[in-house]
């Protein structure tokens, strides 16, 4: 009501001064309106230039053949789409090749690196005495570059002169295993070594949301008597689902980005049946110069993971009705 | 200009920003005044006399090579007041991405080191410039270099490189091993009836004699050096069909692979196993890239020697590579800079002797008749490989065709598919990709 009055007053009678004041009043309105977008502006411009402006290129060049020193890019309409849909096309085995790749990888990867992660986190968050060595032993590998680990990885796991195998045949198990050229060990020796380099970094996003975790919720449990079973069931998973939420839709793309490791440990053996999806777009677009269709490529696959994403929100949503 | 910056910004379009890193790399590497083109001085390489040319050069020298070749223009620089060239070392698959995208925004090198298989590549994409000029100013013909070489660097019959030198499969052995299996060590075999004879003898001696790699490093290299010594091709006369899979090939692919199932070799070999595994004395024989000599001499308790690789088909042949200078286009032409970069380049491909002790054989035919150079005697002795070297044909876009070769042999060395099998297979989609490389390049 004061708001009203004091507005009514300021518009009534508006002596000079008063205008003036008004003025100045507007003027600062604006300043304080532009405020925000001002704030805004540095990551405008960045996701603009970076984020939003690719996507628009990356668009225009997908309906060309685009190569970008040939002096001729004739516009091709869809027929780098069409060709990832037609058997008969030079791309079309491979890219779904490279498909699977990516799916059997996230699929074997994204559940291991869930629940493992949680394990640990779970371990690590009681207190113990060298708690705080275990979390920076389980956190150490993530700091590792691909590179490192990739070639790290691939001497260990070698057939022939690499430790893994000498270990295992020093308990008596077979020793010949071939952990990085045939299957399906590669599968195994890839998502093995995912789940050792990157569990940390999931463990320490957990341990967070575990210390969220209201105390009292826990005592109340132990009042009425719930077991450690009931209390992760009813306190810690439901207190962790944001934080779930987030591990599992961030893990997806991870996995489903994976390039290194298959690069540099299986070389996309047996044949090209460990190469991924962005490992072929890298190889279509930059090494091959394929640009129109590797932006093609890069669409298709980002639509399938908006959809994999899309459909990890609804799951969650659906749980918390 | 707006053309330019343009297409590095829709380099910038796919997310991957690498022509971008190539022109940030290249902004702290400066650069000459590109207008101040002066008289046009030069006479195609012989010398110049016209005002002081800043250079850029890349390569990709990444290892001890890289030294040598460093300390080699040092000494350019110094022989030629006018003349000051700078270089700029890349890991080669960086290299030849970064390239393109540098030269077409004038952010290129001068002087450019290309292998002679992506000479066409790059010649058809408009990176490079022709050197028939060059070439006859200074008198250089196919007399002077070997003919394998000298033919390579033609691309539609004009030239784009000046071959530097060559680096052939040497045919590596073991000798402590050899005389365990009571071989002469001094004696490695050159048919094949000596070479399967020898690897009966390891395996006697308990030991898997001959690795074979199911990667192109160096599996598929030595698959592609026994399929023309079976006297098959990769493709046909006009680059039009792969014919990778005809009988000679399955013939040699079968022959190698049968290395795996007699126990020759160990299944599943891992990349680089083979040539760990014949430094720790596990293997005996290894096909290897020359380069591997100045690795070795590194490790003085290997006993080892180098031969040209055996003859196990029907001829001698070997796979092979070549470094060669290219000239890059720039976008305001400068001729100043193209004759002193001419000139660069005949001085150092004179002082090839230099650059042999870095692991590679002269490309030029005196400095490989020279003493001095057979004084080297590991490297000269792969010298004789010249002559029946097999170097992939001049078209453009063939990498990723001969990458789909290699996966071939891959599948086939690891069990995957039979021989006859992995090569239709990888026949078939080589030939979609010509048919593809065809549209782009309209050849």
């Amino acid at each position: 009501m004061a708001d009203v009055i004091e507005v009514g007053a300021a518009r009534g009678d508006a002596p000079p001064p008063a205008a003036k004041a008004a003025r100045r009043a507007a003027s600062a309105g604006r300043t304080r309106r532009a405020t925000p977008y001002l704030f805004l502006a540095p990551y405008l411009v960045l996701f603009g230039v970076f984020g939003l402006l690719p996507i628009i290129l990356g668009v225009w060049l997908s309906v060309h053949q685009w190569d970008f020193q040939l002096p001729n890019r004739p516009f091709v309409g869809l027929d780098n789409y069409k060709e990832l849909f037609s058997s008969d096309s030079a791309v079309y085995g491979d890219w779904w090749e490279s498909v699977r790749a990516t799916a059997i990888f996230t699929v074997l990867s994204v559940p291991l690196l869930v629940v493992v992660p949680l394990g640990l986190a779970l371990l690590l968050n009681r207190s113990f005495p060298g708690r705080t060595f275990f979390r920076a032993v389980y956190f150490a590998p993530y700091v590792l570059g691909v590179a490192v680990i990739g070639l790290l990885w691939r001497f260990l796991l070698d057939a022939n002169l690499g430790l893994v195998n000498r270990l295992l045949g020093v308990v008596g198990l077979p020793s010949d295993t071939p952990w990085v050229t045939n299957m399906p060990w590669a599968w195994i020796s890839l998502v093995g070594v995912t789940v050792w380099w990157t569990s940390g970094f999931n463990a320490v996003i957990y341990l967070a949301g575990l210390q969220d975790i209201s105390p009292e919720l826990y005592e109340a449990a132990r009042m009425d008597g719930a077991n450690a079973w009931q209390r992760f069931r009813s306190v810690t998973l439901p207190g962790l689902r944001p934080v779930l939420l987030f591990v599992i839709t961030t893990t997806v793309l991870a996995s489903a980005n994976m390039f290194g490791q298959s690069f540099l440990i299986t070389q996309g053996t047996p044949g090209t049946e460990t190469r991924t999806v962005v490992w072929f777009i890298v190889e279509e677009g930059l090494r091959d110069n394929d640009a129109g269709r590797a932006a093609a490529m890069s669409i298709v696959f980002a639509l399938m993971l908006a959809v994999v994403s899309l459909a990890n929100f609804r799951l969650f949503r659906y749980k918390e009705d | 200009m707006i053309q330019n910056d343009m297409s590095r910004r829709r380099l910038l379009g796919l997310g991957l920003g690498l022509g971008a890193a190539a022109s940030l790399t290249l902004a702290g590497c400066g650069g000459g005044d590109d207008s101040a083109s002066g008289p046009a001085a030069g006479n195609g390489g012989k010398e110049y006399t016209g005002p002081k040319v800043d250079l850029k050069l890349w390569n990709g020298f990444t290892g001890g090579d890289g030294e040598i070749f460093k300390a080699l223009v040092n000494q350019f620089n110094t022989e030629h007041q006018n003349i000051a060239v700078s270089v700029a070392t890349y890991q080669w698959e960086d290299y030849y991405n970064k390239l393109p995208g540098a030269a077409s925004s004038g952010n290129g090198p001068d002087i450019a080191v290309m292998h002679m298989d992506q000479l066409a590549t790059f010649a058809a994409r408009g990176v490079i410039s022709e050197l028939d000029d060059v070439a006859k100013n200074l008198e250089l013909s196919e007399a002077d270099f070997a003919p394998t070489v000298w033919q390579g660097g033609l691309y539609n019959n004009k030239r784009y490189g000046i071959p530097l030198d060559m680096h052939p499969l040497g045919f590596y052995y073991n000798k402590a091993v050899m005389q365990q299996a009571g071989l002469d060590p001094n004696k490695p075999p050159t048919t094949k009836d000596d070479f399967t004879a020898a690897l009966v003898e390891f395996k006697k001696a308990g030991v898997q004699g001959f690795w074979i790699s199911p990667f192109q490093f160096t599996g598929g290299m030595t698959f592609y050096s026994l399929l023309n010594q079976w006297g098959g091709t990769l493709f046909d006369a006009d680059v039009a069909k792969a014919t990778f899979n005809s009988d000679p090939a399955v013939e040699a692919c079968t022959w190698l692979v049968d290395m795996i199932r007699q126990g020759h070799s160990p299944a599943n070999v891992g990349q680089d196993a083979e040539y760990l595994a014949f430094k720790s004395g596990k293997n005996a024989f290894t096909f290897n890239g020359i380069w591997q000599i100045n690795d070795l001499k590194k490790s003085p308790e290997v006993q080892w020697g180098v031969a040209p690789l055996p003859q196990i088909g029907s001829k001698k042949a070997t796979w092979a590579n070549s470094h060669n200078f290219t000239i890059v286009k720039q976008k305001a032409n400068n001729a100043n800079k193209i004759a002193g970069s001419k000139v660069f380049i005949n001085w150092l491909s004179q002082h090839s002797l230099d650059w042999a002790k870095g692991g590679q054989i002269p490309a030029r035919k005196a400095v490989r008749e020279s003493a001095e150079f057979k004084a080297l005697p590991e490297i000269s002795v792969l010298a004789p490989e010249l002559e029946y070297a097999a170097f992939p044909p001049a078209a453009p876009g063939l990498g990723e065709v001969i990458t789909t070769f290699y996966n071939s042999f891959n599948e086939a060395a690891l069990g995957k598919k039979t021989p006859k099998q992995a090569l239709d297979d990888g026949v078939a989609k080589a030939n979609r990709q010509l048919e593809d490389n065809r549209k782009k390049y309209g050849s």
